[in-house]
């Protein structure tokens, strides 16, 4: 059975039909074609798939689109505008917070919802904030070192995009 | 070129944190892994894998999933046309002999272990494939099994394959152990117990395959060794120049994807259906079924002098292979290799086995088999110290190798140790104690050392090839068949041909990993890529400078050795400049090859006689030191990690951003591995299939991670680099177990160091 599906993704509004069982991952990568979102255990224990729906991290590969109608999803794709990177992005990139990157998007996104809802948050809150999100190459620290960065920045001035 | 250029301070790129070359694509999720891959027409795959740990198959049918709407083929053992992957093994093992590890691509008559791959389907949807996997109709028939590698080397134990279960022996024995031990003034005994643990990289095992314009079967997947594509061919029984293996930047690897993975698999089916096929592992199948790494039962008797200098070691490792050789026999030479650790130890005795069983297989993983032994060797030396009232950086100090000392196993040191200083700056990068925050919490510190290889072994003769080449506007390419694991390895070779032809980094593009496209450097395993690949490229482009140098000198007249190259630029020694274009343009009219395809060979060797201790068997090794400072829950047992420093030295730091990274990042998975990693099997059956049960370190379980580079300027890569994938991984589970004892007095000798074994070792439970 299909269903159709009304999304807002990263801005734009998109009209779906897609059989009732996918999950938001399936849709986001095999319909919309948005494959920064990456695939790690399909049963919602590695956070690699987050997304934000309505501005909250969500598990995309435990999600149904059928329960997020009318939903506001963003995906690492909406993070940079154009080719001016997020800071979040910028202060990954720059301090080496990615190492393989899978986990990367994913926790972007979990730390860009943190900063909207604490925008100075302790390293401690950056650490519960991360929890639900594995990285098994960095170690964590630079990942840490980089939301905190980025923090600084956006309460600061408009951040130079990385050339 | 100089030597000067070898010097800290005359170098321009190399030793610069600079931002990688894939760090925007990383972040902007621009990096097409393998799963991202996708062409028009593409079938999904699946695999039928064992329930089973032992079981003989009696009945395969396979004619109701074959006719299932949109399944395209489903393949079983008889439709490979050569049903056998093959490992070499060169050398001799002390008992067993030389080997040939060998396994089925599909289970013929028997399965070994559960998730064994049994049958193939190819569909046009995955769930599809799925459907048909189910209606494929197996009847088993249980067999007894072998679970323990003790039960497996007893009397009478059901053989997993035609012969014997003892897979390989080494031995070493050095010096008279016994005369030394009955002289010691302090003798300990210790027997250590290390468990079974998954890679566990975030991205399962992937490709996607297909039959290319040319004819070639062309398999684009994750995998730290392009070189599997004569694997494939040979199990396609086609030539080996038809089969092409393209390496995307991988989702980690950690020595999980160094075995062939789904590979042979999408090569059968994509040759059987000529259309591209797409296989992605589920995280259940990643966990069940890939190759772990050994779990060790370590016995050790140490004996020291007053002084606390190590008199001898006698030591028994005994490991589980699992059901399939895969790397075991070269896992274990490792740890007999590194068995007493990086110290002067006059004399040893060594006597190390693997065995199979019916338990998943075991092979490589990062630190591979030089790891469980720290944990062991770590452990008996703090012991030493405490019972005569040493500290740890002194008993350390005293005991640690040096230059020009020979291992047991006969190899003499020829570079740099720099443990004492290591020992050192870890201990004090801990900064002032914590204190207790409460009576019954307990603080304590620890420390731990290790040595890991890097560079294969020297009688497989390894060698690595790059070319560099520029183009006319005088950008640069540089081809190497590198995969890149995540650690930086492609990055790196960028700033090394940056540094010697004075490109701009920006202007430089790399390909690696590609077997029909870039000059092969062999496997991203052993710590080895900086150090073969970063010498390739670094060879190949001082040989293509000193040409392109030629033709410059006789532009600006004066000598070649007089010219330098930087920013874009040849510069003469009274500040002259000549654009790189320009040069180009010369060369291309006189006819000067613009590029260069170069071969680094590294130091090779024979094979030694363990038993006697004859010689050489690694390049050379990586140094560390790691220090921890724990609490200790006295009432519950819990142990939370308050500071963590990991020095290294490194030889040269290329990239200090990587060489952090690597630092830190095996730093947090050796403490996963102290700490709360295990893959359980109980007869045989994985009982941790998912990540809700197989846990790995969160943001949440671990400090920061203090990384101290050393760079002593000593080793075999490039501007004098020592390797430092696997090394970090090694020294944390001993750290803490020291750091345990330290606060609270109990030894744990049993990984990983849960809450309940600290709780029975401090008698809180009966």
């Amino acid at each position: 059975m299909n269903i159709r599906l009304s999304l807002t993704v990263n801005d734009e509004s998109r009209e779906l039909l897609v059989p009732v069982h996918k999950t938001l991952l399936e849709v986001l990568r095999e319909d919309l074609d948005l494959i920064g979102t990456k695939h790690g255990c399909e049963l919602g224990e590695c956070g690699t798939c987050t997304v934000l729906v309505d501005g909250a991290p969500v598990l995309s590969c435990i999600a149904l689109p059928a329960d997020l109608q009318d939903s506001d999803i963003t995906t690492v794709e909406g993070m940079a505008d154009g080719s001016r990177l997020h800071p979040l992005q910028q202060a990954f990139a720059e301090l080496g917070a990615a190492q393989c990157g899978y986990c990367t998007p994913g926790i972007l996104l979990t730390a860009k919802a943190l900063l909207a809802d604490d925008p100075t948050p302790t390293r401690q809150r950056i650490r519960e904030a991360l929890a639900g999100n594995l990285c098994r190459c960095t170690g964590y620290t630079k990942i840490l070192d980089a939301v905190e960065l980025a923090a600084l920045r956006m309460g600061q001035r408009p951040v130079r995009a990385m050339t | 070129m100089t030597d000067a250029v070898a010097t800290r301070d005359a170098l321009r790129i190399v030793g610069q944190p600079v931002v990688r070359h894939d760090a925007r694509d990383k972040v902007v999720a621009a990096t097409a892994y393998a799963a991202d891959w996708a062409l028009p027409g593409m079938l999904h795959a699946a695999v039928l894998r064992s329930p089973y740990p032992s079981a003989r198959i009696v009945r395969l049918e396979t004619k109701r999933a074959t006719a299932m709407a949109g399944v395209a083929v489903v393949l079983t053992a008889k439709d490979v046309p050569r049903n056998t992957l093959a490992t070499d093994v060169p050398g001799q093992t002390t008992a067993v002999g030389p080997l040939r590890a060998t396994l089925h691509v599909l289970a013929e008559d028997r399965v070994r272990h559960q998730g064994e791959p049994v049958a193939l389907v190819a569909a046009e949807t995955l769930e599809l494939a799925r459907d048909a996997v189910e209606a494929i109709e197996v009847e088993y028939e249980v067999t007894p099994g072998v679970f323990t590698p003790e039960a497996a080397l007893a009397p009478g134990a059901p053989p997993v394959h035609g012969t014997g279960n003892l897979l390989a022996q080494w031995r070493i024995a050095r010096g008279d152990v016994a005369k030394a031990l009955a002289g010691a003034n302090v003798v300990v005994e210790g027997e250590y117990t290390t468990q079974l643990v998954d890679a566990a990289y975030l991205e399962p095992e992937s490709g996607v395959a297909w039959i290319d314009s040319d004819g070639v079967i062309t398999i684009r997947l994750s995998t730290q060794v392009i070189e599997h594509f004569r694997d494939v061919a040979e199990v396609l029984q086609v030539p080996q120049n038809r089969v092409r293996v393209i390496g995307t930047y991988l989702g980690g690897g950690f020595g999980g994807k160094e075995d062939v993975t789904v590979e042979a698999y999408l090569g059968l089916l994509t040759l059987k259906t000529g259309r591209p096929v797409k296989m992605v592992w589920t995280r259940q199948e990643s966990l069940l079924s890939r190759a772990k790494r050994h779990p060790y039962r370590l016995r050790y008797r140490t004996g020291a002098n007053a002084h606390g200098e190590i008199v001898a070691q006698q030591i028994e490792l005994l490991a589980d292979a699992g059901a399939y050789a895969y790397l075991s026999a070269l896992v274990l030479l490792y740890s007999t290799v590194t068995a007493a650790g990086p110290y002067r130890v006059p004399a040893v005795e060594v006597d190390a086995r693997v065995a199979y069983t019916n338990n998943p297989p075991t092979s490589a993983m990062r630190g591979f088999g030089a790891m469980q032994t720290v944990f062991a060797y770590e452990s008996q030396l703090d012991r030493v110290a405490r019972a005569l009232g040493m500290d740890p950086v002194a008993v350390r100090r005293v005991n640690a190798l040096r230059r020009g000392d020979t291992l047991p196993v006969g190899q003499v040191i020829e570079t740099h140790v720099a443990i004492p200083e290591l020992c050192e700056r870890a201990w004090a990068a801990l900064g002032p104690p914590t204190a207790a925050r409460a009576p019954h919490i307990k603080v304590g510190r620890g420390l731990a050392c290790n040595f890991q290889p890097y560079g294969r072994i020297v009688w497989l003769h390894d060698w690595a090839s790059a070319w560099v080449g520029f183009e006319m506007d005088g950008s640069l390419v540089i081809r190497c068949g590198c995969p890149d694991v995540g650690g930086g390895q492609a990055s790196s070779l960028c700033q090394i041909a940056a540094e010697v032809l004075g490109v701009t980094l920006t202007r430089i593009s790399v390909h690696v990993s590609d077997s029909a496209l870039t000059p092969l450097a062999g496997t991203t395993t052993a710590s080895r890529q900086l150090y073969m690949s970063g010498n390739a490229v670094l060879k190949t482009a001082r040989e293509l400078r000193a040409g392109l140098l030629g033709v410059a000198a006789a532009m600006l007249g004066g000598d070649a050795d007089d010219l330098d190259m930087d920013e874009d630029r040849v510069v003469t020694r009274d500040g002259r400049t000549l654009a790189i274009a320009g040069l180009l343009a010369e060369c291309a009219r006189v006819g000067v090859p613009r590029s260069h395809l170069g071969v680094y060979h590294a130091p090779a060797g024979e094979p030694v006689d363990l038993a006697t201790g004859s010689g050489k068997v690694f390049p050379d090794y990586t140094f560390g030191a790691h220090a921890a400072e724990v609490e200790v829950d006295t009432e519950t047992g819990l142990v939370r990690v308050l500071g963590y420093a990991a020095a290294h030295d490194v030889g040269r730091a290329i990239n200090p951003q990587s060489v952090e990274g690597q630092i830190q990042g095996g730093a947090v998975q050796g403490l996963g591995y102290g700490l709360m990693e295990e893959v359980v099997v109980e007869n045989g059956i994985n009982l941790t299939t998912s990540f809700a049960t197989y846990l790995i370190p969160t943001a949440a379980d671990v400090p920061d991670v203090r990384a101290v580079v050393v760079e002593s300027g000593e080793g075999l890569g490039p501007f004098n680099a020592r390797g430092i994938g696997e090394p970090p991984i090694g020294p944390p589970a001993a750290a803490i177990a020291n750091a345990i004892e330290a606060a609270t007095g109990a030894r744990i000798t049993r990984l990983p160091i849960t809450a309940e074994r600290v709780a029975r070792a401090l008698g809180l439970l009966d």
